[in-house]
């Protein structure tokens, strides 16, 4: 089972400041897809070390959204692409996928 | 403290933006999403303070580095721990901020941030070393994973070409870095350097003949230059 993301990093760095808070998940969820796409489109030309470099700035979400499991996740997954190994692509993409989820019911 | 922000994604540099609108002693004049458009700004425009990550686009963090002729105090915030031990060979670089950045650790790098900037508030000019991130023990850098060594059990580094070789009671690591490099992150209270290719923990000395010295099982040669340093170190009798 997959871990829930949460706002508790985003709620802790806005400190209360709501107008921030709003601006914030703007930007990921126009970020975000961008991302994900720009991730599936590399992975399917089969550039992989390009595809890593998506995976770092997707971490980054991931341990904003306070998913450490899937964080932990990322950072083999980056390392494995730059090796030539997706092995790990079917588990990131459920993430992904779960991350999209959570990104349209907060919309 | 004047700032400005370099980070290719919007999420991030939204985060080190809001944590530098709390803060009073900081002012973010600018943002970047890349560092060539930050270099063009810098041209122009004197700041104290970068906040920049690593990799992006074009031109990296740590290339962006090496083009500034009169670097500010440097933040990095980055996704990445690879760079951390690099980093510090800067004397210019603050602080190595990993992401997602706590409002508690940011609070640590402000921290530093102005005991680096009291020397230039005071009025003098000379760049302070920026805080070391331990007292007693360094962090090497092997396979994308930090170790931790305490100089305590450090025997004796020696050069290998591009590499060099740590040697501890227990283990040696290979690590690619210079003698140069590691010497300025050793406490001169515990190491030295007594031959181009060889730094010792001269307290782990078991005898010293003619022009070599015995630590454990290792016999190290000694240069002719740096005898003399050495004699001094030791409690003669």
């Amino acid at each position: 089972m997959l871990e829930t993301p949460n706002l508790n990093y985003i709620k802790e760095i806005a400190g209360g400041n709501e107008e921030f808070e709003k601006k914030f998940l703007t930007i990921i969820q126009h970020e975000f897809p961008k991302e994900k796409e720009d991730y599936l489109k590399l992975l399917n030309g089969k550039e992989l070390e390009e595809a890593a470099k998506v995976v770092h700035k997707i971490k980054h979400k991931l341990g904003i959204l306070s998913m450490n499991a899937s964080y932990k996740l990322a950072i083999r997954y980056e390392e494995d692409l730059k090796y030539g190994d997706e092995k790990l692509g079917k588990d990131f993409l459920k993430v992904l996928e779960t991350v999209e989820d959570f990104i349209l019911k907060i919309a | 403290m004047r700032c400005i922000i370099i980070d290719d994604e919007v999420s991030a540099r939204a985060i080190v933006n809001e944590l530098c609108e709390v803060t009073p002693e900081l002012e973010v004049v600018a943002q970047f999403p890349n560092a060539v458009e930050a270099l063009k700004f810098l041209n122009q425009h004197t700041v104290d303070v970068i906040f920049l990550d690593i990799h992006m686009p074009f031109l990296t963090g740590v290339d962006f580095i090496q083009t500034l002729k009169n670097p500010p105090r440097v933040v990095f915030t980055t996704s990445d721990t690879d760079f951390a031990i690099e980093a510090y060979a800067y004397e210019f670089i603050v602080d190595y901020l990993v992401k997602p950045i706590t409002r508690d650790r940011f609070l640590k790098t402000i921290a530093k941030l102005k005991n680096a900037m009291q020397p230039v508030l005071a009025g003098d000019t000379s760049l302070e070393m920026p805080e070391l991130p331990t007292e007693d023990h360094l962090y090497i850098n092997i396979d994308r994973r930090l170790i931790k060594l305490k100089y305590q059990d450090i025997l004796l580094i020696e050069a290998k070409g591009d590499y060099i070789e740590i040697k501890t009671v227990d283990t040696m690591h290979r690590v690619h870095s210079t003698l140069k490099k590691i010497k300025e992150k050793l406490p001169e209270s515990l190491f030295m350097q007594i031959h181009r290719s060889y730094i010792i923990n001269y307290t782990k000395i078991i005898d010293i003949q003619d022009n070599s010295v015995l630590i454990e099982r290792n016999v190290i040669p000694i240069s002719r230059s740096n005898r003399p340093s050495l004699m001094q170190r030791l409690n003669l009798l």
